[in-house]
């Protein structure tokens, strides 16, 4: 294997949890529902995924388990901010919070062990062609489930009815209720997809990318595909862009540390948050485009007046 | 769109009894009735905040009442959602938009009714020329024209096929003009037995249009009369419960003043995706006169009363002066030291910060032009009280006290207010948005009367209304912007409605715009 390929591999690695992160909260949002705990959903979604894999000695329970973690998380959010019009802001915070407190408390009998990783799905034959062998096989179930999840997304949407039904609720819920449509069901479904992909992503960073439960394991990552999500204009595609930019950019920075080179490390640690803002600043520049795809009623509480 | 065996004439299509609903202390419907006959347009007639949305947001589902029954053709109507109510029969079409600006019209329309939006685009086309509404299934809504968009709930409203169908002030965003092409529309649909239930606080609609009106204040019925042998006042008297003043306006002076608020050639490009630009815009008003523009709402009003207020300021020096001084690249509050004062549309976020007390507020448009209010940065709140006061007192604002935050106030008794703190200020040019906008008719009137005499005394007044009859009441001369340009200022005895409805749907010599020459 080529050094591009290995770089490749790591960036695929680096990418894969905030898309899935970012996916999930792309719709919570496209419904008008802003959740700022993907942090917290990240992180209970990676010690539920471990500590599952590790009593039960199979890493597909652990990733159903860190699945339904986010789940249970979000649907504590979903509960204050849609049935009890809590704000959403200090909601989300306070859900992050306790992500990041209950993985501490429940993961401290975890931290060091050596963990369960998701099986490589090899395929005999094409996994050891050149170049593309390595890119396109060879990767656990979740890089796969990630970009399946991404068109997934993109076609429900753009290209069903129900798709069209959570963009109208995130548009104009009193609108969307004046029409009929069910605001609070639909909000309810899109937080719950949005804790199940972010403890999705969880589960990737416990079970394969380092497959082990360090407190924190998460180091931000819930925040960078908050942004994501923003600079992407809530559109699919360019969330997926973002998420790869932004790994490769983070690789790269740990080779040229590797490598020496002369400039201050704090500097390369920090190039791609630089670089992802400054690329998703400028594609979001275009305010016809941000402006036509923002979902409007983002983050205001929904109180029918009954 | 036959249908079926329509009952006896006698029996009312739909009937609602005694239909009660209170939000926390204020009863918003007191045991309001009605009935409607197959193929009539039945008034619901009444003044801002007398319950006529609420009781038809109650016949359609969208609010459920405290008591009373709704039943049609004579059976029982128990709705809970929007959705039931159009299995029901009965359509609605909304005062304020419930339309989906990023999308289109057919998505639009499939959101309500269910099934795909291509599936629709054949039967929209064909429902918006049977009834004389061309619409174009495929276009964005953000990119509609006002009264296009209402004829996207219209039609949205037809494709359920609904025999009772409900319109909520349909007419306040439409050129004269193309509110006779509603009522052509409305005729046709009641001579399809259905019923229509026609809410408005016009006088002229009700007679020109409707079979029967029923007439709503604080939230009872005080009469049910036939339109057709009620005279305007009349129904006005059911209406406010008093006879309203009719605005008196001096003649103007024979010489009239100096241009206090000149405007040359005034040229902005549209401020986002779904702001108007504006062309060439000139003016002039001079001291002792009232200007008004008429306009269809979204037409660049809103654009050119931010550029006159200096919240965007001009490209270039010479294109705005206040009494004399070049204020074209100065803010609002050098605007405001020049003798101007600025009354926006929205009361509540524009004119007034909602959780602010009243002096609060009065600080927002005065802490850099009145020393005795602010000196040195330190604020003197005892005189901001006083002078609060003194607003409520001269300018009748009811339920109010200095220290009340501004969102405690109604509509109407708000924009008392906010008149009256640019009053207050005796200003020589005043510049006022819609000033009238949601304010029951008595404190209309009163307002009216204020911005003549401001007049009168000498300001130069600048009235921005999509209200054709106040323009025709208060206005000395008359200007229309339409998709940003401003046709020539005409006076009020060389021009009538129509005139002025044909120069609001676009009716004017266009030298500016794309497409029109150079």
């Amino acid at each position: 294997m080529g050094a591009f390929e290995a770089f490749m591999l790591t960036v695929i690695a680096a990418a894969t949890p905030l898309l899935l992160a970012a996916v999930g909260e792309l719709v919570t949002e496209r419904s008008g529902v802003l959740n700022l705990g993907v942090e917290g959903m990240m992180t209970a979604g990676a010690v539920a995924a471990f500590a599952t894999a590790q009593l039960t000695a199979s890493p597909w329970l652990g990733v159903l388990a860190g699945l339904a973690a986010g789940m249970a998380l979000s649907l504590v959010f979903a509960v204050l901010v849609l049935t009890l019009a809590a704000n959403q802001v200090a909601t989300g915070l306070a859900l992050t919070l306790l992500g990041l407190g209950l993985s501490g408390l429940l993961g401290a009998g975890f931290v060091g062990l050596p963990g369960e990783r998701l099986p490589k799905l090899e395929v005999a034959g094409l996994s050891d062609l050149p170049l593309v062998g390595p890119l396109l096989f060879g990767h656990d179930a979740l890089v796969y489930a990630s970009f399946a999840l991404t068109i997934a997304v993109w076609w429900f949407l753009f290209h069903t009815r129900a798709g069209l039904v959570l963009r109208a609720v995130g548009v104009n819920h009193d609108a969307a209720h004046a029409q009929g449509l069910p605001v609070i069901a639909v909000r309810y479904g899109a937080v719950l997809f949005g804790g199940a992909l972010a403890g999705l992503a969880g589960a990737y960073l416990s079970l394969s990318y380092t497959p082990q439960w360090i407190e924190n394991m998460t180091a931000g990552r819930g925040w960078i595909a908050l942004a994501l999500v923003v600079f992407a204009t809530w559109r699919p595609g360019r969330a997926l862009a973002g998420a790869y930019l932004f790994g490769a950019v983070w690789i790269l920075g740990l080779h040229a540390q590797a490598l020496g080179v002369g400039l201050p490390s704090q500097l390369l640690s920090a190039l791609p948050y630089l670089v992802t803002i400054i690329a998703l600043v400028v594609i979001s520049r275009n305010r016809t485009l941000t402006l036509t795809n923002t979902p409007a009623s983002l983050g205001q509480p929904f109180v029918p007046d009954r | 769109m036959e249908q079926g065996q329509s009952p006896s004439a006698e029996t009312p299509l739909l009937q609602v009894r005694g239909i009660t609903r209170r939000f926390g202390e204020v009863v918003a419907n007191d045991a309001v009735s009605l009935s409607v006959m197959p193929g009539q347009i039945h008034a619901v007639l009444g003044e801002n905040g007398a319950g006529k949305s609420t009781l038809v947001r109650i016949i359609y589902g969208v609010i459920r009442p405290d008591a009373g029954t709704i039943s049609l053709n004579g059976r029982p109507l128990r709705v809970t959602s929007p959705a039931e109510a159009r299995r029901a029969g009965v359509g609605m079409v909304f005062q304020h938009f419930s339309l989906f600006e990023p999308f289109t019209v057919a998505q639009n329309i499939a959101l309500a009714l269910g099934g795909k939006a291509a599936a629709l685009a054949d039967r929209i086309r064909d429902v918006s020329r049977a009834y004389g509404l061309p619409l174009d299934p495929d276009a964005l809504v953000a990119d509609l024209s006002v009264g296009e968009r209402q004829r996207v709930e219209i039609v949205r409203c037809l494709l359920a096929d609904p025999r009772v169908i409900i319109l909520d002030e349909p007419t306040s965003v439409l050129t004269p003009q193309e509110a006779e092409g509603l009522f052509a529309t409305l005729r046709t649909l009641a001579g399809e037995g259905r019923a229509i239930i026609y809410i408005t606080h016009r006088l002229r609609e009700v007679r020109e249009l409707c079979d029967a009106a029923t007439i709503l204040r604080h939230g009872r019925v005080v009469a049910s009369v036939d339109p057709k042998t009620e005279t305007a006042a009349s129904l006005a008297r059911h209406m406010v419960g008093a006879d309203i003043p009719a605005v008196r306006a001096a003649p103007p002076a024979e010489r009239p003043g100096a241009p206090l608020l000149h405007v040359r050639d005034l040229t902005l490009p549209a401020d986002g995706p779904f702001g108007v630009a504006l062309y060439g815009v000139s003016l002039d008003v001079r001291g002792g006169e009232v200007l008004a523009i008429a306009g269809v709402a979204g037409n660049g009003q809103r654009e050119l009363f931010r550029a006159l207020s200096g919240e965007r300021l001009a490209q270039a020096r010479g294109v705005i002066c206040i009494g004399g001084h070049d204020v074209s690249l100065a803010g609002i509050n050098a605007r405001r030291a020049a003798g101007a004062a600025f009354v926006p549309e929205e009361r509540l976020g524009h004119a007034a910060v909602p959780h602010m007390s009243l002096a609060g507020n009065l600080l927002l448009t005065r802490h850099a032009v009145d020393r005795d209010l602010v000196r040195r940065g330190v604020i003197s709140w005892r005189r901001a009280r006083q002078r609060t006061q003194r607003i409520i007192d001269e300018h009748d604002v009811r339920a109010a006290r200095p220290d009340r935050p501004a969102a405690a106030l109604s509509g109407g008794n708000l924009q008392k207010f906010v008149m009256g703190r640019a009053l207050d200020r005796h200003p020589k040019v005043l510049v006022v948005n819609q000033p009238t906008w949601g304010v029951d008719a008595a404190a209309a009137a009163a307002i009216r009367q204020r911005l003549v005499d401001l007049a009168r005394a000498g300001a130069a007044v600048l009235v921005i209304s999509q209200d054709l009859d106040e323009i025709f009441q208060i206005a000395d001369r008359i200007a229309v912007i339409s998709r940003g340009e401003l046709s020539p200022a005409v006076a009020v005895e060389e021009t009538d409605r129509e005139r002025i409805g044909l120069a609001m749907a676009g009716g004017f010599e266009r030298r500016h715009a794309p497409g029109a020459g150079a």
